[in-house]
């Protein structure tokens, strides 16, 4: 298995945080196109634990607060901060932006803004590999505010009655919005739904991502074979809900209490602790992950804006020819200035 | 006319007032739906009335669309008059089961026995970049389906007195506001909508439009945001010593066809603006109206300025460019000329 040692999920949890950071940091600067962006910081060790137990040929959806879980998987920063620039040079060129970015070579079938949206593709994904004996799993990130969609509690029930290689992961950062999730949920203890369906369901502290790696390496087992999983992962949302929310709606007591709930701060005491890693090389390796994510930033900037005629592509496969009167739009829009 | 010292409101303020006006006057009124009573709403239409009525009042929501909008179904029929908030237009995918197959339908499957009195309010349009599951319009899918009303305010004087006119309407109400109108630093300021508002609660008429400016020349017909964008050609186009007549349309069901149709037999030309899909909409409804009832009155084809048949795209760029603006407006009036 690869990426489990402590100092490997160390370097991927300082890498989304990183990316995450630069994120903020290319709003501030007004390079970033979108309007929405919403971090992940605080909740690396869902995305890391998860995808540490994902294998080349798996496929999975995220939510509106993807970043992090994409970057696990193995994508490239560079591509990323692009997107989110909204940049020709980007995953999706300029065309998903930040809450839509998806890749097949990298099995993301599509970041999702819609509340629970993403959920039932990885169910299709997983009839779709065990048609095709490709032996792979298909997971779904969503946030705790998902579970009050019923697509979730649809979609569920269905891989458990097709014994589907599927694994539904529930990012629990305590809020959907301004809304915390006591509010929002009569029993909060969230995999008891799950396991009323017949899932392989458990709940796990994300402050350690070695728990999170112990339970996905379970669950993801499990979902191989045939008894989809459900992991309801606890964590703190540390910031607004997007870049321009600053939380009114929360005492700054609270979000103290809560950030120090903080899974990279966590791995990295353990390293130092344990005697894994010293100071000089945690720093070192922090460095190095800066001028990594700084690059992406560079990439970002220096990309090229989309060209006005690839919007009318991509609406159809791309093997549809252009239908004419696309083009005659396009000429009159163009005409239009 | 508005003097100085006459109040002047945000759209988002006044959809408040109007909320709280009809709450304090009728203990039926109740308001449902995300993130309303700490936030006061994503959209500021809620701001301030957790504190004044209570978090029964002002009900905040799992985010579940379809159970919370089809329970504000089952209380509007039995007595109550919900307004419940689709935060966005865009998220009607997930609920539109208990928007168009039961708040639209009831009335007419029960003969006539039930009424459903309750208001779905929800945010529109693009501009800022939120890519393709937050930037719609869809006023023509709504528009499309029969049984519920549907209106689009331009300004906070129509959106209050709508938003009274919806709460007391016996029919559901849908009510399409346009993001970029309300008045939320954020999303920029259009100064046209933030007009004078007056205090006491009043109502403008479901299915009546409004002429927004008076002209001879050509007919600009819209909604919404549209009409800014119409306002400001027209100024354009009076320098050239053209005059337009803009027609603020404020409810697309029931549309007030009379209104365009006189309209256009005085001008004789006719551009639709709208920020939906082009193709089978808001525009060609408008249109049609037009053509089908009188087609000698005009001198040109008439012409539609309306967002591509594309979904929205993320990067700023692309967006901006497909968005109805002014100019474009213009150059839809040049080739009118030309045709
Ligand atoms: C169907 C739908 N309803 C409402 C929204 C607006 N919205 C966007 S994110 C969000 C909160 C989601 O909370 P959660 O699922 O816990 O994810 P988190 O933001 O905490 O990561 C809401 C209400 C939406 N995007 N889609
Ligand atoms: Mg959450």
């Amino acid at each position: 298995m690869k990426n489990t040692t402590l100092p490997q999920l160390y370097q991927e949890m300082r890498r989304v945080r990183t990316f995450e950071e630069r994120v903020g940091e290319l709003f501030v600067r007004g390079q970033s196109a979108g309007s929405m962006l919403h971090l992940s910081i605080g909740e690396e060790s869902a995305a890391v634990g998860v995808c540490a137990r994902m294998r080349d040929g798996d496929t999975f959806t995220t939510h509106h607060r993807g970043h992090g879980i994409f970057l696990a998987r193995g994508a490239d920063p560079d591509r990323m901060m692009a997107e989110i620039a909204g940049k020709d040079t980007g995953y999706c060129h300029g065309k998903g932006g930040s809450m839509h970015i998806a890749d097949m070579g990298l099995g993301h079938l599509g970041a999702n803004a819609i509340v629970g949206g993403g959920i039932p593709a990885v169910v299709g994904a997983g009839l779709s590999a065990r048609h095709q004996k490709s032996g792979a799993v298909s997971v779904a990130f969503f946030g705790d505010g998902a579970t009050g969609q019923g697509i979730l509690y649809e979609s569920m029930n269905m891989a458990a009655l097709w014994k589907l290689p599927v694994m539904f992961v529930c990012i629990n950062n305590q809020y959907g919005m301004g809304t915390r999730i006591d509010q929002a949920t009569a029993n909060p203890d969230l995999h008891e739904r799950a396991a009323a369906f017949g899932l392989a369901a458990r709940t796990v502290d994300g402050l350690e991502v070695e728990d999170v790696v112990e339970a996905a390496t379970d669950l993801m087992e499990q979902a191989r074979g045939g008894t989809p999983a459900f992991l309801a992962i606890d964590c703190y949302r540390f910031y607004g809900h997007a870049r321009k929310d600053k939380s009114p709606y929360r005492e700054e007591l609270e979000e103290e209490e809560g950030r120090k709930k903080d899974p990279v701060l966590q791995a990295r005491e353990k390293l130092l602790t344990t005697g894994l890693m010293d100071t000089a090389e945690l720093d070192a390796l922090d460095d190095e992950i800066a001028r990594e994510m700084d690059a992406a930033i560079d990439f970002a900037i220096a990309g090229e804006e989309p060209q006005m005629q690839s919007m009318f592509r991509d609406v159809y496969a791309p093997t549809e020819p252009e239908p004419e009167p696309v083009r005659t739009r396009l000429d009159r829009i163009l005409a239009q200035g | 006319m508005t003097q100085s010292n006459e109040r002047k409101l945000t759209i988002a303020r006044s959809m408040a007032e109007a909320l709280a006006q009809e709450m304090r006057r009728d203990e039926k009124v109740f308001v449902m739906g995300e993130d309303l009573a700490a936030l006061g709403g994503v959209y500021g239409n809620t701001r301030g009335l957790a504190d004044e009525f209570g978090t029964d009042r002002i009900r905040d929501t799992p985010i579940s669309e379809t159970a919370f909008i089809g329970a504000a179904v089952g209380a509007a029929m039995d007595g109550m008059r919900p307004v419940v908030e689709l935060m966005f237009v865009d998220f009607f995918g997930v609920c539109f089961d208990a928007i168009y197959n039961l708040m639209a339908k009831n009335i007419y499957f029960s003969g006539g026995s039930v009424k459903v009195p309750m208001v779905l309010m929800t945010s529109t349009g693009g501009g800022y970049s939120d890519a393709g599951q937050h930037s719609q319009c869809v006023y023509g899918t709504f528009a499309h389906l029969p049984g519920m009303k549907v209106v689009a305010p331009s300004n906070a004087y129509d959106a209050k007195g709508l938003m009274t006119a919806a709460i007391r309407d016996d029919s559901p109400v849908v009510y399409m506001y346009h993001k970029g109108l309300q008045g939320m630093g954020w999303l920029g300021t259009e100064e046209g909508a933030i007009v004078h508002t007056p205090e006491e609660d009043y109502t403008v008429p479901i299915g009546k439009a409004a002429i927004a400016r008076k002209g001879t020349d050509v007919t600009i017909v819209s909604l919404g945001i549209g009409v800014h964008h119409a306002l400001r050609a027209a100024e354009t186009l009076a320098e050239g010593g053209v005059e337009a007549e803009v027609v603020d349309l404020r409810s697309l069901v029931p549309l007030d066809r009379d209104t365009i149709r006189e309209s256009v037999a005085k001008t004789g030309r006719l551009i639709v603006v709208d920020e939906d899909y082009s193709s089978y909409g808001v525009a060609a409804e408008v249109i049609a109206t037009v053509v089908e009832n009188e087609i000698t009155n005009l001198k040109a084809p008439p012409k539609r300025v309306a967002y591509p048949d594309v979904p929205i795209p993320f990067a700023r760029v692309m967006e901006q460019f497909c968005l109805p603006n002014a100019q474009k407006i213009v150059a839809a009036y040049k080739e009118l000329q030309t045709a």
